[in-house]
């Protein structure tokens, strides 16, 4: 299975440059694919969610067009072909 | 001879030099720019001096920086300086404080963070382990969160023995004489206005000094009242006699002159602006039985603040003072807080100011 993972531009350079990455995922869950991601890229992996594994919370990610956060979260399933973007949410000053 | 200013803001991180004994000072940054910078620390016990930062990449989440050379390039651990352990159940949400400890104990830093956590680094601030002694206090959950969070703002390692000195808001001060296995309140005598009496802890200290001549000797700067002890912290009673207001953030004390100390007043609790809109420093040469304002280089008609980690004195002599302001200006004085000289303006809000003489 290969997910596509869409970054934002200030966290290519923590992706090697690259603002799309195909992951195979150790497992069926969005957990499972930001657990590989974060092994292959930590410091990616630690921008994403904290160190309980929890998603930031200015950290929106969507699941093929979906916010997680309306779905089931850190469970929701991806699937091979699926689509992940992570977002900066509006926030700060 | 070059003498270095951190200054940490909302949005980056400054540096400032001057190679003329703090006469002028050049601004360079910024650095780290749009990350929050509420902690900084130069540490001048290794062989190039390293500037750790505290930093908040706001969507991204907090970790450690640093700097070997002066700002032109940054490290950060991969996998975060400071991380709680799996069973700790919590996840850092702010770095308050960088502190390294003595020259004899040369790798080690402490850090202070939100929530409620002391931090103990071996290598220098690439990693910390979290102070297990104080995390298991019995108080801890009932500290409350200050106005800015429910930090560990302040933390002074005795460079003489195993005391180490915490203050947070809003539990108070804590003291540990073995190094942080085992902790203890000690509170007694600073006012806590916002509830019906004084308690054991639980006071929202604001920023505590060691004197430098008498590791029992401490000054605090509380919300609402400004207190020093000569017993370790065991009793409190108040020196704010002198000053104009009894309400601020910092107090710094001298490094090399037993019983100086300035502090930077504001109005009130309700009313945080300074006296009148004149942002003045006064320094204690007695311990805080008399104060003396200094007006030289600082401004009038300022409403605005200093936060608590934004006044610092270094360790050079004469000693050097310096501070910055929430409306993004930074003062430096090398006559020990007689006259200020205009290091900044128009940065961001200024969170923490450190400075240091390079060796």
């Amino acid at each position: 299975m290969t997910v596509r993972v869409l970054l934002p531009g200030v966290l290519a350079d923590l992706a090697g440059g690259r603002r799309e990455l195909d992951v195979e995922p150790g497992g069926a869950t969005l957990a499972d694919l930001l657990d590989t991601l974060a092994g292959q890229h930590p410091l990616l992996g630690r921008r994403i969610r904290d160190e309980a594994g929890q998603l930031r919370r200015f950290v929106n990610v969507y699941v093929d067009g979906d916010d997680v956060r309306y779905e089931q979260g850190l469970a929701t399933a991806v699937h091979d072909g699926a689509q992940v973007h992570v977002l900066p949410s509006i926030a700060g000053g | 001879m070059t003498d270095l200013i951190a200054i940490g803001t909302r949005k980056g991180l400054w540096l400032a030099r001057s190679d003329d004994d703090r006469r002028t000072w050049a601004l360079d940054g910024p650095h780290l720019l749009a990350q929050e910078v509420a902690a900084v620390s130069i540490d001048t016990r290794r062989a190039r001096p390293r500037v750790l930062a505290g930093i908040q990449y706001g969507h991204w989440g907090p970790t450690v920086m640093w700097s070997d050379d002066l700002g032109a390039s940054w490290q950060e651990t991969d996998h975060g300086a400071i991380r709680f352990p799996e069973d700790a159940g919590a996840a850092l949400a702010r770095v308050w404080q960088l502190r390294p400890d003595s020259a004899a104990r040369p790798d080690v830093v402490w850090a202070g963070c939100e929530p409620h956590s002391l931090w103990r680094s071996e290598d220098g601030g690439a990693t910390f382990e979290l102070v297990r002694g104080l995390w298991d206090h019995p108080h801890r959950p009932t500290w409350e969160p200050g106005g800015g969070g429910a930090a560990i703002h302040t933390v002074l390692p005795d460079p003489a023995t195993d005391r180490v000195v915490v203050a947070m808001s809003a539990g108070g001060v804590y003291v540990s004489e073995d190094g942080g296995a085992r902790w203890e309140p000690r509170n007694r005598g600073i006012a806590a206005g916002f509830l019906p009496e004084e308690p054991e802890y639980g006071q929202c200290v604001h920023k505590v000094a060691v004197d430098a001549g008498n590791r029992d000797r401490m000054y605090a700067q509380n919300h609402g009242g400004v207190f020093r002890t000569d017993d370790g912290g065991r009793k409190w009673t108040s020196i704010a006699g002198g000053l104009p207001a009894d309400f601020g953030f910092p107090i710094v004390s001298s490094p090399h002159t037993p019983g100086t100390a300035w502090v930077i007043p504001l109005v009130a609790d309700m009313q945080r602006v300074p006296p009148d809109g004149r942002l003045r420093v006064h320094r204690t040469r007695d311990a805080g039985e008399t104060w003396t304002a200094s007006s030289s280089g600082l401004p009038d008609g300022s409403w605005t603040s200093v936060l608590r980690d934004a006044f610092c004195a270094d360790e050079a002599d004469p000693t050097g003072v310096y501070l910055g302001t929430r409306d993004g200006c930074v003062y430096a004085s090398a006559d020990e807080g007689e006259t200020f000289t205009t290091v900044a303006e128009h940065l961001p809000d200024v969170l923490t100011v450190r400075a240091a003489r390079l060796p």
